[in-house]
């Protein structure tokens, strides 16, 4: 199968600062794909390669089979919805959402009929009249939505879409968005650096480092089996233990990573159960979180953090405990970066 | 206990905890002489001026008749200074019109593409030719558009005076050189006031931000589409802001259609004449209120036509 966007090889150099580097994926059609990474890490210059607003200074970009390279940002049946919406400020929400509509020539009552039904799928019916400066973030959020959804893209490109919403707006339009996406069919590239949303809307996830793409896989694969340090630090939290550590703890002479929910925590004098590793250290901090408290112990020069239910705790700094883990639970990393 | 109040008292000190504390009576204090200024001087002038107008000449003993009547302004519906009227409005429209396109390129390659060094020598381009004095540039362009100027000159090296003769043989705009024509009166306003035009625009393009122009392509529009749906609308304020300069200085100015340009009157040479060698300050007076008149008509057609509503 044709595949809905395909890089191959491909990097785009800024003077000597390498934005992408090298990067080469395939994204399948109708698949929510989040690219995850720290800014400056390469994720929104390879979603602008996409919507045409950048050229790849080496290597070839596909979008379903048509070569992409040198076809300018008009040209592409892609959409983007901007990091800050862009909603043109001279435009009543109406207007905004029927623009690619009216570029296109579509005649005035066919392109509102839409633009109202656009509006409607974000649920903003009748705020057509209104102007963009009279909305919230949240409603400009979805006016961005419509606008870009209302040209019936092949793929849909978000930049950080949820990134100015607060805490619940945000959790309630990845719902929606989600829901969205399964119900149109169409293929999503999104952009974030809260790996807590990609992990959750996603399908499948590509962590990029530096213009790298470092780990690419479904949200199970890149929490559950990081290939690299960066990757098991990025995506959630986790214990990062280097090859000398594992080798003395019964695992594997390499770089691990260790999830702290994994980790039970017992009292010294207590033994580990059987397939289990296990660590002896000194409570250095507990962290009351609501949902869980983390503890922080030393053990040997190594820092360890375990995440247990709230209320289960019955340590205090200063205690010294048995942090203890299955081996099941130790991922062995392959690049050591 | 120390008080958390820190420990330095003192007659400024005390005075800024006063207007802290009366943050309307700092407001009032800061406004008060400009607001005074402009009361006062200017909208005091502006009465007395608006008041001289309702008064009227006594043709016969020269005085002026302090009484209120609207004499005066029938006077100004009179063909020969209607005429006048019609020829200063109509070379204030040129003017911005001409003004506004030349502009409109110069300021978007500022506001979009100059940066740093480029963007300095912008600006003292478009600001040294203010710097030096307005008539020493008007005679300049009397020198330049004369019969004996550069322009005859180079003309005649290219062999392209038929071209020059046959724009001076054009009626209303041409005549004997263009420094006594209107188009020699055209080009000189077209030239003094481009700055006003060009630094308002630029400054409403520096506002458009990069990815509205991003999102137009996004959304399937071709550069010509984007600029004439996007970028032209949002810069319409800058534009509307640099045709007020413009049209109100080309309306109210008198210097310039007096040294380079045929005999025929403009507003402000009306004027000038009317207070001083003929004495009918009421006249003279209702001339001034015309360009105020067109001024608050065309603000007010602008505003209908939505020119405002990205501001």
């Amino acid at each position: 199968m044709t595949p809905a966007v395909s890089f191959q090889r491909v990097s785009r150099h800024f003077g000597s600062m390498r934005a992408v580097d090298d990067v080469t994926l395939d994204i399948a059609p109708g698949e929510f794909f989040a690219m995850l990474g720290p800014s400056g890490s390469g994720k929104t210059t390879c979603l602008r390669l996409i919507a045409g607003f950048e050229q790849p200074t080496y290597g070839h970009i596909e979008i379903f089979g048509e070569t992409a390279e040198g076809l300018p940002p008009y040209r592409r049946n892609v959409n983007t919805v901007f990091q800050d919406y862009a909603l043109f400020p001279h435009m009543t929400v109406g207007e905004n959402v029927a623009y690619g509509l009216m570029i296109k020539g579509m005649a005035r009552a066919d392109r509102e009929v839409k633009a109202a039904a656009a509006l409607a799928m974000v649920k903003l019916e009748g705020f057509g009249d209104r102007r963009p400066s009279q909305l919230s973030g949240g409603q400009r959020q979805r006016v961005a939505l419509a606008r870009a959804l209302v040209n019936e893209p092949k793929v849909l490109l978000l930049d950080e879409p949820l990134g100015a919403l607060d805490l619940k707006l945000r959790e309630q339009m990845q719902e929606e968005l989600k829901a969205l996406q399964k119900q149109l069919g169409i293929t999503f590239v999104f952009v974030t650096h809260d790996q807590g949303e990609a992990l959750s809307m996603a399908d499948r996830v590509a962590i990029f480092n530096a213009g790298r793409i470092l780990q690419a896989g479904s949200p199970t694969d890149v929490y559950e089996r990081p290939q690299s340090r960066f990757v098991a630090d990025f995506v959630g939290s986790s214990n990062i233990m280097a090859p000398e550590f594992s080798a003395a703890h019964g695992g594997p002479g390499v770089w691990i990573s260790l999830r702290p929910e994994k980790i039970s925590v017992l009292k010294a004098s207590d033994k580990p159960p059987v397939g289990h590793g296990s660590a002896e250290g000194l409570v250095a901090a507990t962290h009351y979180q609501g949902s869980v408290t983390r503890i922080v112990i030393n053990s040997g020069g190594a820092r360890l953090t375990a995440a247990i239910p709230a209320g289960t705790s019955r340590f205090h700094e200063g205690d010294i405990v048995r942090f203890v883990w299955s081996k099941d639970s130790i991922v062995a990393m392959e690049h050591g970066e | 206990m120390k008080a958390v109040t820190a420990a330095r008292t003192g007659g400024l000190a005390r005075l800024s905890d006063f207007f802290f504390r009366n943050r309307g009576l700092l407001t009032a204090f800061l406004l008060l002489p400009p607001l005074a200024w402009i009361v006062i001087v200017y909208l005091g002038s502006l009465f007395a001026l608006l008041l001289q107008s309702f008064y009227s000449l006594d043709e016969f003993s020269g005085l002026i008749v302090r009484e209120l009547t609207f004499a005066t302004y029938a006077e100004i519906f009179e063909s020969s200074n209607l005429q006048i009227i019609l020829r200063t409005v109509t070379m204030a429209a040129a003017v911005t019109v001409a003004d506004a396109v030349i502009a409109f390129p110069i300021a978007y390659f500022a506001a979009r593409y100059a940066r740093g060094g480029a963007k300095a020598l912008f600006y003292l381009a478009v600001m040294m030719p203010l710097w030096s004095s307005y008539l020493v540039k008007v005679y300049a362009w009397k020198l330049i558009l004369a019969k004996e100027g550069i322009i005859t000159w180079a003309a005649a090296q290219l062999h392209l005076t038929f071209l020059l003769d046959g724009i001076l043989a054009i009626p209303v705009i041409g005549g004997p050189s263009l420094s006594i024509s209107y188009l020699g009166t055209f080009l000189v306003f077209v030239y003094i006031w481009l700055p006003y035009m060009i630094l308002p625009v630029q400054a409403a393009l520096e506002r458009v931000p990069r990815n509205f122009i991003e999102a137009s392509a996004d959304l399937g529009a071709r550069p010509g589409q984007t600029f004439r749906t996007v970028i032209l609308p949002l810069a319409l304020p800058g534009i509307i802001a640099g045709s007020i300069f413009t049209f109100s200085l080309t309306l109210g100015d008198s210097i310039v259609p007096q040294i380079v340009g045929n005999s025929r009157y403009f507003i402000g040479q009306a004027v000038y004449t009317l207070q001083g060698t003929a004495g009918d300050i009421p006249l003279a007076a209702a001339f001034s209120v015309v360009p105020m008149v067109i001024m608050g008509l065309y603000l007010a057609a602008a505003k209908r036509l939505g020119a405002f509503d990205a501001l």
